[in-house]
């Protein structure tokens, strides 16, 4: 098999006498957009902090593209190519889309006006942001210049996710992305999904939305009790059965179960 | 994305979406407004030597309303600014007195300016307490300090270094523009570039709008934020410098409104107190309202007190305007 994209073996993180990682594993192929669900404490979002470099487990290991990584924090996980797409989405609501796309990542002026005055180039980082939104076909927007606030949920969505295929080299990993959104709003930040994983960046989907896993998810990674219960491919499993599996009424290797794909 | 329809434009139409956008525009408007007023109703307003006094008197609250703009965007706000001012001006005073070197005097002050501003951006930014606790016992403490150091005197100035930004200066024609105008328009220009075409500048707006956005986006939030404060001290140092160029008196119980003054001119000048929204041209703006208010109901014959209740109207008509166009924006 080729070697996954961003791996995970044996993580463990306590807090006291509560353990939110129990020995975790995770694997991402190129290509693909995996899926990660579980009950609500089983563990997910601490295992994505692990993987996003929010939280440094106390055991375990990460491997991206097959190198052993320890993150210490957020901003290293970015710099090796790893974006994430939080809830809360991130953005300043009273800056413009192309600020926001490049917040904390501003570029300069070639030569003395930016190296001595650091005299930010707009020209170059709105048409940048223009090309990005275009690539990703978010035409929604009126301009690039329009303030985030006067944006609707979904488009402000869009312009997160817009933000992280801009940055992220190596995988977006996309927390909740459609939570707050209408159906009609959810399916075109799945269209957006579809097309960062066919440009080629693999993505972590975090959601509570079996239909939309079921929709979208190349396969599914369940997570009951701080680990890895099993990972199923959707074709091959029903939305009851993956909800079995997060409960635990279903175990791997059940009679019934769909068959997992990891050992 | 492609079939979304575009999001439903600010409620209130154009006007009210571009106020939001400029929000020095609405302020831009008043002065105009009070200006043309004063200068029908009274004669003297409009004359060279009153609008040339009218921006003399407003350059010492218009510096601190610089630097209370910075702490302002960040979501934070300075109510030590005018103590810390005070004190740079009793160290200018006292040290020239007793001997040392102007340029010695001013490096001093500039200095525990300085340090008084990185101490507030310190306890704010790294032990996490609120903006307001810290400069509200700053300002307690400053204000002590200051009359210890003064030993219950007021401190004359008579040396020319001190006192050049109120008399030195260029004539055009018959306007005389001191150097303390110069200093104070160098002074704001400079700030509005680092705000508006800096990278620090986007990061000021950017954690004053969403701390946790900020960080999550990378930006070193602390650093900038213990910035704000750092740059702030500075600015109050040039205010006490601007202050002995008005008046050659370093006296321990002057400006003791400052920093709600300075307040007053950042909020009529459109800076959000919630952080995030606002430029320093409305400060400016601000300033010269407050100024120009004074100055045009005492020509008006309208007794002073009426004036302060002038201001305070404006200051609430002007976060009430701050809180509808925030709410329309929703």
């Amino acid at each position: 098999m080729t070697t996954p994209a961003l791996q995970a073996r044996g993580l463990v993180k306590r807090y006291g006498r509560v353990t939110a990682i129990d020995g975790a594993d995770f694997d991402l192929y190129a290509g693909e957009v995996l899926a990660v669900v579980g009950d609500n404490g089983a563990g997910k979002s601490s295992l994505i902090k692990a993987l996003s470099g929010a939280l440094v487990p106390d055991a375990g290991i990460v491997l991206l593209d097959g190198k052993e990584t320890r993150f210490h924090s957020p901003l290293e996980a970015r710099q090796a190519g790893i974006e994430t797409v939080h809830q809360t989405l991130a953005l300043a609501p009273a800056m413009d889309i192309a600020t926001n796309l490049f917040l904390g990542r501003e570029l300069r002026r070639s030569g003395p006006a930016g190296s001595v005055f650091r005299l930010l180039d707009r020209r170059e980082m709105r048409q940048q942001a223009q090309r990005q939104l275009d690539a990703l076909g978010i035409e929604t927007v009126q301009h690039i210049g329009q303030i985030v606030e006067t944006l609707s949920g979904g488009q402000r969505q869009a312009v997160a996710v817009a933000r992280a295929a801009m940055f992220g080299s190596r995988l977006v990993i996309m927390d909740e992305p459609t939570a707050a959104l209408g159906v009609k709003e959810s399916k075109l930040v799945l269209d957006l999904i579809r097309r960062i994983r066919d440009r080629g960046l693999p993505v972590v989907l975090i959601s509570h939305d079996m239909p939309q896993v079921f929709e979208i998810a190349d396969r599914i990674h369940v997570h009951r009790l701080g680990r890895r219960a099993a990972v199923v491919s959707p074709a091959d499993a029903s939305m009851s059965q993956v909800v079995s599996l997060m409960t635990g009424a279903l175990q791997p290797g059940d009679e019934g179960a769909p068959s997992n794909l990891v050992g | 994305m492609t079939t979304t329809k575009p999001a439903p434009p600010v409620r209130g139409g154009r006007a009210a979406e571009t106020l939001l956008h400029n929000p020095a525009l609405g302020p831009l408007g008043a002065l105009l407004v009070a200006v043309i007023v004063f200068a029908l109703t009274t004669s003297t307003f409009l004359t060279v030597d009153n609008l040339s006094l009218v921006v003399q008197q407003s350059l010492v609250i218009a510096t601190l309303a610089l630097g209370q703009t910075l702490i302002v965007l960040t979501g934070g706000i300075d109510l030590a600014n005018a103590a810390i001012m005070v004190l740079g001006t009793m160290l200018f005073a006292r040290l020239v007195t007793e001997g040392t070197t102007p340029l010695l005097a001013l490096l001093a002050g500039f200095a525990v300016c300085a340090l008084l501003g990185a101490v507030s951006g310190g306890l704010v930014t790294w032990l996490n307490l609120p903006p307001f606790i810290v400069t509200l016992g700053m300002l307690t403490v400053v204000l002590a300090i200051g009359r210890l150091y003064s030993q219950g005197n007021s401190w004359p100035v008579t040396d020319n270094f001190l006192g050049v930004l109120g008399e030195g200066g260029y004539l055009f024609g018959q306007v005389k523009v001191t150097h303390g105008m110069t200093l104070v328009i160098v002074m704001f220009a400079i700030t509005w570039y680092a705000l508006t075409k800096t990278a620090w500048g986007k990061h000021v707006y950017a954690l004053g709008n969403d701390p946790e956005a900020a960080r999550l986006t990378g930006i070193h939030v602390g650093r900038t934020r213990f910035s704000v404060y750092l740059i702030a001290g500075v600015i109050y140092a040039f205010a006490a410098w601007q202050a002995l160029g008005r008046i050659p008196n370093a006296d321990p119980n002057a400006f003791q409104t400052g920093n709600l003054d300075s307040i007053t001119a950042v909020v009529i000048g459109g800076t959000s107190l919630f952080g995030g929204r606002g430029s320093v041209i409305g400060t400016v703006v601000g300033a010269l309202i407050v100024a120009v208010l004074r100055s045009g109901l005492t020509q008006a014959g309208i007794d002073s007190l009426y004036q302060d209740v002038a201001t305070g109207v404006l200051v609430i008509a002007a976060v009430a305007f701050d809180q509808l166009a925030r709410r329309r924006s929703r």
